[in-house]
This record gives C-alpha cells, structure tokens and sequence, in this order.
C-alpha cells in the first residue's frame, strides 16, 4: 500500500512525558506497521482544551487553533491535519468551522494570527486518528495487518464524549457509536456491550471537582466490569487518563476494588500487528495490561 | 324476473381440497341447499373457474350462486357478478385457516364447512337482485353555506372541476374571519413572516366566476329533499326569497371567538387595553403597519403580555375544555405585528403549551428569532393600573410566582366556538329514550324549550324530520367519522368544512375545504347513479318498506343516523333513498320487520342462522352464533385466520352491515333454535365512536340492554347473549374473545332450547 | 418599574456571551437538563438557566456556579431538537461571570481554567506539572500539602510510568515563538474585548 502522510497535531499531554506519553509512543508504531508518515506541525501550541474559557475567552481560543491550522498549512501543505488527542481535535475543528461560517471571525483571527507573521487560509481538513483508520483504512484493511489476533480478551470500547459529539465520526450514532468496537473486533478481540460507552469522564472537572467526577469514573468501570469486560479501550487521553489513574481514589472513595487496564486502541493495533510491549508503550500503564504483555511477548 | 336457478360452486384451491372432503360438501349443498347446479373446482377464481360460473349463467339460466371458496372480502373483483345474486360461503378464512390442522380436528371442522354451505344456500335463496332507483336524478350545483375562507376555498374548488356553485353568506362581504384580519400566518414557505389574507384575491376569483353565483345577506330559510336534488330556499335581509336547486352542500359556517367578557378575572372589560384576538386585529388594521397605539390613551406600546389559552382548556367546567389549535400561531404573527414596527418592544407570550400544526414549528422560531420572548407559565390574574396591567403568574419553568407589572398591552387568545346551529341530538336522544319506554328525556327537553330561552339560529333550516341542523358530536362542532370519513356529516350529501367541524387554522380550513368539496362532488355523482355513499359504496340496495304492516312506531325515522327518513302526510315513514347509506338500522329497530333491501333483510340472515345444524344436547358441541360486523369485526376474523390465530370450531359467523342492522327477532330465533350463546361484535361508540355508521353499534347496545327479559322468559342465563367491542385491528383479540367465551358456554352448560 | 421579562439582559447575552444570540431560541424542552453528567449539582440546569437569561435575572444567573459545572461533553449540544450550542454558551455565561467579577468566590473550576490559560499562554504549552501542583496549592501552602499528599501514589506512579515528569518544574516545554504567540493573544483578546465592551 502506498505511503500515507498527514499533518500531525499531538498536543500536549502526547509530548515525551507527559500524561499520555504512551498513546504518543504507540500511535508511532502503530503508523509505522500500517505505513503512515506523520509529519509535526513545527511548533505547535495547546489547543486551550475546553477549559481555557473562563480567561481565554472566545477569539484567543479560537486564534490558539488558527495558530495551528496556519502553521499546518504552511508547512505542511496538501495534507490533513491529524490530531490524536480528542480535545485537540475538536478544539481545532470546531475553531474551523466557526471561522467558516462567519467573515467576521475570519479577519479577526487573521488580524491576531498576523501578530505572529502567520495567515489562515483554510485549506485543512482537521482530523482524528480514529477517522483515518476508519475512512482511510477500513476495518477489513486494517483487518489484513493483523498478525497475533487478540483472541479472548474482552474489551469494553470506551468512546466518551468528545471524540464521539459534537462531531463524531460520520455515520455513527452519537448515543450507540460502533467504531471502536469494531476496530475492536478487527484486532481479534471481543467487543463487549455494556452501556456507559459514551459516559463523560468528568473531563477536566476530574481535577477541580474530583468527588463529583470520580462518580462518574466509578458508573464507567462497574458498567465494564458488570459486562464481563477485562480491559478498556479508547481513543481519548483524558479519558484514559481519568479512567486509569483515579482507580485507586475511586476504590478508596466508594470502597469498590477495581484494578482494570486502560488502554489505546494504538496500543491494541500495535500488539495484534506483531509489535513489542515497548513499541505499544506498555511499560506506560499504571495498571499493567497484562493480558496485552503475554500476547506481545509470544 | 325469470325463475331461480341456484348453482353452488365448491372451491378446492388454497388447500381447502386437503383440508375438507369437498364432495360431503357438494352433497350437502344438493340435499340441504337444494342448488341446482353444484360443481367442485381445483381453482375456482382462475379464468377457467370463472369461465365455468360465467357460462353457466349464459346457458344455464343461473341465477343465484352460491360460492363455497374463501371470505367475501376476498376475490370480490373476480366473483363480483352483477347479474345473479352471490353468495359466499367463507371456507377459507372461516374454516380451514382458523381451525388447528390436525386429524382430531377434522371431524369439527368439516362440520363447520357444512354449515356455511348450508348458511349460504339458504341465503343467496332469499336474496333479489337490486333495481337501483330508477327515479335517481342529479343536479350537478354545490351549495356553499358560508363565505369565508373555507367556503370560499369549496366555491372555487368545485368551480374548478366544472360544477356550479351557489354561494350563501350571511354578512354583505365575502371573507368571514379573514376579512378581519391585518395579516394571516403564513401558508407556505418559509413560514417566517405574517402574510397579506387570501381574501381580496379570492372574493374577485369568485366574483369572475361564471359558475359561482353569490348570494350576500342572505341565509338557507329552507332546506329539503336529498342528494342530487336538494331545494334550498334562500331569503336575503332584504326580504326577497329565492329557490336554488342543489345537488349537495358544503356547510363552511365557521366559528365565533369566544366571548371575553366571560373572562373579567383576566382585565377584559375592566381595561381598554385588554383585548382579544379580533381586538387586536382590529387594532392592526387601523394602525395598518403603523405602530398600534395603546387603546386607553393612545399612548405608546411599550411591553405587551399575550396569554394563551384564555378562557379553553380549561378544566373547572366553566370554559372551553378544548384547545382552538390556532390561537397559538396566531399569538405569534400579533407578537410580530410589534416586532415589525418596532423590535425594542418587548412581546412576551405567556403560554403552558404552545400548538404549533402543520409548519407552525417554523413559524414558532421565526418567532424567537425575532426576539418575541416565550415564556411556559400559568396566568392568574390581570389587574388594570391606571394606563397599564399587572399580569400575574406562576413560572412554570423557574416555579415562581411573578408579575409583569407594565404592561400596556395585553393579549387575550380565546377560542373557536363553531357556528354549528341548532344542537338536535338533545331532542334525539330524549326521543330514543321515550322509545324504549323513558319519558324523562323528553320531559326534560320540552321543559328546556319551554323556559324561553334564546334558540341558535339554525344554519341550514332542514325539513328533516330529524331537525333542522347536522348533528353535533362534542362540544358543538359538527358530527364526522374524524378517522375514515373527515368531513362526512351524518346528513348524506351535507358536508362540513374548516372550523365549524373542528377548531383549526386557515391552512386547515383551507385543506378542509377543498376536500370537502371533493366529498360533495362525489355525493352529486353518487345520487345520479342511485349508488350509495361509504361505506358501502357502489351499493343500489336501499330499504324497502312493506307500509301494511307497519304500525307507525317511528323508531324507525327516530333511530335512523342518517335522518334518511321523513313522514308523509299519513304518518308512515318515508325514505329518501339518496339520503340513505344502506346501514339497516331501520331494519334493525323495526319491531314488525316490515324493513328490508333487495340483498340484506330479516330473511337472509335469519335463514342463514336456521340452517345450521345444531347437535343435540348431549353432542358436547355447542353452537355458538356470531353476528359480526362487516367493516371491523369481520375483516378481523379474517385476518386473525390469515395469520392462523385458531379459535373454537362452535362458533358460526354472520357478518352483518352494522350491528345497529340487528334485529332482535335474529336474537330469538336463534335461541329457540338451541344454540348455546350469541356473540355480538360491533365497533365501539361513545364519544371516540368507530362505528362506521356512527350510532349503529351504540344502538344496538341499547336495544341489547333490553334483551335481558326476553332470556328470563326462556328461562336462560343473560350470558348467552353478550356483545364486544371490536375493532379491526383486534387480529389478536379476537380470537382470545371467542375461545374465552366458549369456555364460558362450556361453563354454564347447553342450552336447554334444542331438539325444539 | 421592574426588569423581569424584558429584553435586557437577554440582549447583554446577545452581545456578550459565545453563541449568545442562540438563548432565545430554545424551546423549553428540557432535554439538556436531563444531560448533563454531573447534572444533580447543577443549580440551575441550561434550561433553567435560559429562561432565566429571558426573565431578566441577571444576578442569579451570572453568580451561579451552575455552568461552572459543565465538563464540555456536548451530550446535550448534539440532543437539543433546537441546535442550541449549550457547551458554549455555558462557557461564554462562566467568561462573562469571571470578568464582570460575578462568579462564586472560591470556585474550583473557575481557578482551575484561569491556571489552565495562564499556564498555556506562558509558554504555549500546557505544563502539567505546574498545573497540577498549582492546583493543589490554590487554597494555600499548608492545604496544598495535604492535597499533594493526598494524591502523592498517584503522581509517583505517573512519575515511574514515564507520564510525568518531575523536570519539568523548571522548564520543560514549550513553543519558540513566544514572542509571536503573546502578540496574537494580546491582539485577540483586545478585539474580542472590544466586540463584547469589556473595558
Ligand atoms: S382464492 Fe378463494 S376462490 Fe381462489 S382458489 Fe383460494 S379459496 Fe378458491
Ligand atoms: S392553540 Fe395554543 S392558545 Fe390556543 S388553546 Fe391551544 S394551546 Fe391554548
Ligand atoms: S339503512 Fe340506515 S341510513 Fe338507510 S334509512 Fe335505514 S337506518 Fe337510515
Ligand atoms: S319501525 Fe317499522 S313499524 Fe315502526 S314506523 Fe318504521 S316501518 Fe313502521
Ligand atoms: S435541549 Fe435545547 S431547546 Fe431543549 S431546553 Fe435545552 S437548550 Fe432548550
Ligand atoms: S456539555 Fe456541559 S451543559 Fe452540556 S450536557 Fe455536558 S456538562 Fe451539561
């Protein structure tokens, strides 16, 4: 299969150690099995998250993306925008299309973006990851790739929400998305049902009011484990985040036991495609995947 | 008519072959069924089998057939011979297909095959071929009563399809309510903005059509005769009376807004600057694009408050309990007649729901886009102070008890009050009462009469015997099948359209109208062949009444719900044929059965029900006779049997016009016969009827009640002799009812009527 | 004379707020209310929220914390039958709160985005460290210690999975250039408060 290249947006819980430095390292061997070049936006900015609003505001939000797009464009031309991080997508996207719809948001980020010598233009589609396996690859492609299945392992898919809404992936239901599962399935594994798939996390409220959220947290991992589920999947770093590390808090709070491995799909793509526990950044988990570990090491 | 000839066909298609011995069959129809002619047939609709019954009657002199094959509601094209009288005996749907296929069943089921054949014999023997009414005549005219919109809307529609019209309206201007109004809601894209009304614009269509004569001040003093020749008498202000001969006629008579001044604890009356809808119109009318002043001073309009639902849905008793259904849209074109002229004004609607029909949702957000605030509450009270009102209510979102205290404006949308005319159903139902033996009713209404109070003015001034308006169903609005039949009032040839059938808007008035004119078009085409209307359409049967028998009882021009009707000079019933929709509940009330069609009578069925077989008392067979109604009941049987839905093998079925066509004497006869119980299935009634006839199925109930003494004179319990509610989707129920009370039969025991 | 369901403080959202034009449009369903995953804290539901943006009560609105309870997971934006974009107005409603000086005092959310934003616009990019301890100290040194404390096994565990890193503290990353970066912010956020009158 030919070479596929796209502009790559990590963001920064992705950088080298910081939260999601495992997703990083994994989605890189992932897109070196399946053939992808990602090329770095040269100095890139945070997206402001979905959080920076209170001081942000509306135009310095939406010029942190422009920033982005603008530097996309110009250094990386005729490719989409890729990011892995949902906040950073959506953050970016949604900051496109508002600059779409309306002239005026358009010259006003442009007269911020010319503080910095840049200029937007527009031409990017803005994209996720999970977008490009699904619509560039397809699950019975990515199917072709797989060398250990990941045979009896029960994963609960864990969406969340922002890699789900506003925007999603086309064609898939906000309150039932498939994608995950599927993808799921692909690798060899077994997608289970259960029904806080697309359960907010508590997001950023996880840190500023962590009673609240880890409730939330705790519905999310009964659900999977209720459902027979060994391991979560998703494809969002705060979710993976907030889902993983509050285990222990949540345990603490609610008097539960849980001790479930979280994972990326970047990681699961990495192992069924043969690759190390090194490669899918396994060593990154604070709860081992165990279950991934034996498999890679075969 | 040359002699009868009966020939009975015995279909072995649709595995009736397997399931029945076909040649028992043939023989039964030959010794018990005394056919003539009787042959089998492997299958009996194919061009071969129709070939064979098509022959036969050329060269057979056939003139009864007798089809022993699936129901009547199946093949009706393919055995639909309009020169010998049919009858179907229904082996498929009736037999084979609701009885369990297996071999202990045989023996029953074969049984109940024979007895349709028999039920069929000896039916399709007592039937005649309809004449028709060779006295039919048309007068292709469409009176329209009511110059609105939706009268209007008829005229022109009928106009357009090539049919004079004769337009009556009360006032010297054709538009009605619309005529009123600054603006309508829009009727089509992009339902954003008010509208200029169709008014002008149709008056002049009108006023350019040749086929559409107008008559302003003037009302329908007199209406008499019958579809395709109905003989209006119409009398102008002036005093002058002309005659109009019509073939049908659409009543578009409108509505009224209800009376505000019965709404004083919401300022009307008590401030000039309360108003009601029409209020308000009249205000932007004057002001015409202006700004609207405020009527106490003149002053300028800052806040107004329009409270939804003033005076309706009320459930204290003391207003309208039913929503108009347009006064919401309305709320929002006025809220932008403001926002138009002026968008700093502040409009807020005050509303616990909002309607929005049709495109209305769209209108609804133009609405908020224009800035017109809604907000859900409940208000309690409007107090006028000084120039202004305080508007008092409880916010049913935030559950606070607030005020708009500086209103200068305040919008009152009261209701639709149809112009229905005199309400004859008090009289008819006293009348059904004093019938059947209860002088109450009627002592009660002539009381009522007495007291002088003001009468409604009627809107058609009918000659029927049965009163001079269409009948009402609730509230006052005119009576229709809303579900099958919309705009079909219970006077055939009389339709009803836009708000005096319903509360609705312009765009529904509009809809309304143009099918209504449709519906009356088809009535004139209908009386000029002497067919009947729905639902039994096509249908030249229409009763015949043997007058020597007769004892001049009335139930007959009382009970029938179409005011079919009348009395001549000597006091018999008269029937208007055109009038008639063929329902037999005539039939069915006449307590000398001097009333019966070509087709249906008290011998047809009853000989149906004599011919069946009945076991002795210590067969453990009971028989079970089920009288079910041809447009619900029936069709459920049937498709019940299509999805094999098995029920008892001891019911035999009879499917009649409307349960309403039950005479009792069926009743009777059946149980001295010895059958064990008697089901009868009708559609429901009430209020939410289904009854196609309308008051057929509620009739028959009242004349059941009374059904108890006649079993207390045999000597039987009042179980045997129920009837069910049944409506055409019951596939699943019907079944269940029937196996239920076989097991109820079974319970009491036999019937100790047999062997009689 | 009262204010209550005039125009006025609908029209200050209008101007205001992000997506503020789309308050008018709702339609009072309720099916945001029903949406929100930390709904039962919510004093004041979007809905609510709405209606009382059009029955003029400024002051309850700006000082709740109710969107200060939203964690952006746009259930209700992709539910609502109107289309309101709630997620952003409910940001836009805690921006206008936070610079008119209305929001609850010691609001945990509020702290937390404005370090958040601050953190990023330093250097471009987030630093979670500093965020994090940030966050633990926002109530004082001597809380701080106890909420470090507290959460000590989950940072040393981030720390060993090579997910956070304790260099950070004095540097880590960062964008180039600065220097261009704090232009257009300063430059953005001087149009947006000319557009939405904040002086
Ligand atoms: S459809 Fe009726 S007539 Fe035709 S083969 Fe079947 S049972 Fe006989
Ligand atoms: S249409 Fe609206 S104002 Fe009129 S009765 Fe119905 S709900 Fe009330
Ligand atoms: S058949 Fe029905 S409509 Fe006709 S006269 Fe008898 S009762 Fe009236
Ligand atoms: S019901 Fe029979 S007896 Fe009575 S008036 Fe009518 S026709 Fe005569
Ligand atoms: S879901 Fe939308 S329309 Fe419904 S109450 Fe919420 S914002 Fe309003
Ligand atoms: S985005 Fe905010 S307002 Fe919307 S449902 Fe989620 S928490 Fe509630």
């Amino acid at each position: 299969m030919a070479k596929k290249t796209y502009s790559f947006y990590p963001g920064c819980s992705s950088q080298t150690k910081a939260s999601s430095d495992n997703y990083l390292k994994s989605t890189n061997s992932m897109c070196k099995y399946l053939d992808i070049e990602l090329k770095e936006i040269p100095d890139w900015n945070c997206c402001g998250a979905s959080i920076g609003y209170a001081e942000g505001g509306e135009l310095p939000r939406i010029a942190l993306s422009a920033r982005n797009m603008a530097l996309s464009e110009q250094h990386n031309p005729g490719m989409d925008l890729v990011a892995t991080c949902a906040a950073c997508w959506l953050s970016t996207r949604e900051a496109k299309e508002r600059i779409a719809h309306s002239s005026q948001t358009l010259s006003e980020a442009n007269t911020a973006l010319a503080e910095a010598g840049l200029s937007y233009k527009g031409n990017q589609a803005a994209r996720h990851m999970a977008e490009v396996l699904v619509e560039d690859f397809g699950f019975d492609e990515l199917k072709r790739g797989v060398k250990k299945p990941l045979q009896g392992i029960k994963f609960a898919g864990y969406v969340g929400c922002q890699t789900n809404r506003p925007f999603g992936l086309a064609g898939e239901s906000f309150e039932n998305p498939k994608y995950l599962d599927n993808l799921v399935e692909a690798m060899g594994g077994e997608a289970v049902p259960y029904d806080q798939k697309v359960t907010c996390c508590g997001g950023a409220l996880a840190f500023s009011e962590p009673e609240k959220s880890q409730k939330q947290i705790k519905d999310i991992i009964e659900s999977a484990y209720d459902h027979g589920a060994e391991m979560i999947v998703t494809p969002c770093p705060l979710c993976q985040a907030n889902v993983e590390i509050y285990q222990g808090e949540v345990n603490k709070r609610f008097g539960t036991k849980f001790n479930i491995p979280v994972t990326y799909y970047s990681q699961l793509i990495t192992v069924a495609y043969g690759g190390t526990a090194a490669e899918a950044a396994l060593d990154g988990q604070l709860i081992r995947a165990t279950r991934l570990e034996d498999i890679a090491k075969k | 008519m040359a002699d009868m000839k009966v020939a009975a066909y015995i279909c072995q298609g649709c595995g009736l072959g397997e399931r029945l011995d076909t040649a028992a069959l043939a023989s039964v129809a030959k010794k018990e069924g005394k056919a003539a002619l009787i042959k089998e047939h492997e299958f009996l609709c194919n061009a071969d089998g129709i070939k064979m019954i098509r022959d036969d009657i050329a060269n057979e002199a056939v003139t009864h057939v007798m089809i022993g094959a699936c129901s009547r509601r199946a093949k009706t094209e393919a055995f639909g011979f309009t020169d010998v009288c049919v009858s179907r005996a229904n082996l498929r749907e009736g037999v084979i297909w609701s009885q369990p296929e297996t071999e202990e069943a045989r023996e029953t089921t074969q049984e109940m095959a024979e007895d349709y054949i028999r039920m069929g014999c000896a039916e399709v023997k007592k039937m005649t071929l309809p004449e028709g009414d060779p006295a039919a005549v048309t007068e292709r005219t469409l009176l329209v009563v009511g110059g609105g919109v939706s009268g209007m809307t008829a005229a022109l529609e009928a106009s357009k399809a090539g049919y004079k019209v004769v337009l009556v309206e009360k006032s010297g201007a054709l538009g009605g309510w619309a005529a009123k109004l600054h603006k309508r809601t829009p009727g089509k894209s992009p339902y954003k903005d008010p509208q200029n009304t169709p008014v002008a614009e149709m008056a002049a269509a009108i006023e350019a059509d040749a086929n559409i004569k107008v008559y302003l001040n003037a009302s329908t003093s007199k209406t008499s005769g019958a579809p395709g020749r109905f003989e209006i008498e119409i009398s102008t202000e002036s005093g002058s009376t002309t005659i109009e001969k019509v073939g049908a006629i659409v009543q578009a008579t409108g509505f009224e807004l209800y009376d505000a001044n019965k709404l004083p604890e919401l300022g009307y009356g008590k401030s000039a600057n309360v108003v009601d809808q029409a209020g308000l119109e009249a205000l932007a009318k004057a002001a015409n694009g202006s700004p609207i002043k405020r009527p106490s001073d003149g002053g300028e309009v800052k806040t107004v408050v329009f409270v939804q639902c003033a005076g309706q849905r009320d459930d204290s008793g003391k207003h309208l309990p039913y929503c108009s259904g347009s006064c919401c849209l309305t709320s929002v074109k006025q809220a932008m007649y403001f926002k138009e002229a002026n968008p700093d004004i502040d409009t807020v609607v005050i509303y616990t729901d909002l309607r929005m029909p049709g495109n209305g949702e769209d209108f609804y957000r133009s609405g908020q886009e224009k800035g017109v605030i809604f907000t859900k509450g409940k208000v309690s009270g409007v107090e006028a102070a000084g120039n202004q009102c305080k508007v008092s209510f409880q916010d049913l979102i935030l559950n606070d008890q607030v005020a708009i205290d500086n209103a200068d404006l305040v919008v009152l949308a009261t209701g639709q009050v149809p112009n229905s005319g005199v309400d004859i159903d008090t009289k008819l139902k006293a009348e059904i009462a004093a019938a059947a033996g209860d002088n109450s009713l009627m002592e009660a209404y002539t009381a009522s009469q007495q007291e002088g109070a003001v009468q409604p003015i009627s809107m058609l001034n009918l000659t029927y015997r049965q009163g001079p308006d269409v009948p009402q169903l609730k509230y006052g609005f005119t009576d229709s099948h809303f579900i099958c039949f919309p705009y079909e009032t219970r006077r055939t040839g009389i339709y009803s359209a836009g708000p005096v059938r319903r509360p609705m808007d312009m765009v529904q008035a509009m809809e309304d109208a143009t099918g209504a004119a449709m519906k009356a078009i088809q009535a004139i085409e209908n009386a000029g062949l002497g067919r009947a209307a729905h639902p039994r359409s096509g249908d030249l049967s229409f009763p015949k009444v043997r007058l020597e028998g007769c004892t001049q009882c009335k139930r007959c021009t009382v009970e029938c719900p179409f005011g079919a009707i009348d009395e001549d000079e000597k006091r018999f019933p008269l029937f208007n044929q055109a009038r008639c929709r063929r329902c037999g509940t005539c039939m069915g009330a006449c307590p000398v059965r001097v009333i019966s069609f070509e087709n249906y009578s008290i011998d047809t069925v009853g000989s149906q029900l004599k011919a069946v077989d009945v076991p002795d008392e210590f067969s453990e067979k009971p028989r079970i006779l089920i009288l079910a109604c041809e447009n619900d009941a029936y069709p459920a049987l049937d498709m019940a049997a299509m999805n094999r839905n098995v029920y008892s093998a001891f019911v035999r079925v009879i499917p009649v016009r409307c349960l309403g066509s039950v005479n009792t004497i069926w009743i009777n006869d059946a149980l001295s016969s010895g059958y064990d119980g008697v089901m009868m299935m009708g559609c429901k009634h009430g209020d939410d009827y289904q009854c196609h006839f309308v008051k057929g199925s509620e009739l028959a109930n009242i004349r059941m009640s009374k059904i108890g003494d006649t079993l207390k004179n045999m000597s039987l319990e009042e179980e045997r002799v129920s009837t069910f509610e049944v409506a055409i989707t019951d596939i699943e129920r019907v079944p269940q009812l029937i196996n239920d009370y076989a097991a109820l039969i079974q319970k009491i025991g036999m019937s100790p009527m047999k062997g009689f | 004379m009262s204010e209550n369901y005039r125009n006025n403080f609908l029209k200050e959202v209008e101007e205001r707020v992000e997506e503020g034009h789309w308050v008018k449009m709702c339609m009072q369903c309720g099916v945001c209310a029903g949406s929100c995953p930390l709904g039962a804290h919510w004093a004041h539901p979007p809905q609510e929220l709405f209606m009382m943006i059009r029955a003029g009560k400024r002051e309850e609105v700006l000082t709740s914390d109710s969107m200060w309870m939203c964690t952006s997971c746009y259930n209700c934006v992709v539910r609502c039958p109107r289309k309101l974009p709630i997620t952003h107005i409910m940001h836009g409603l805690a921006n206008l709160a936070y610079r008119l000086g209305l929001s609850p005092k010691n609001q945990t959310t509020q702290k937390f985005a404005s370090m958040f934003w601050n953190n990023l616009a330093q250097t471009g990019r987030v630093n979670e460290l500093k965020l994090s301890l940030g966050m633990y100290f926002k109530d004082g040194f001597g809380q701080g210690i106890k909420n470090a404390m507290a959460m000590q096994s989950v940072g040393l565990g981030m720390v060993k999975a090579k997910r956070l890193n304790p260099m950070e503290l004095f540097g880590g990353h960062g964008i180039k250039d600065k220097s261009g970066f704090h232009a257009m912010l300063k430059k953005a956020r001087e149009i947006e408060d000319r557009r939405k009158n904040f002086a």
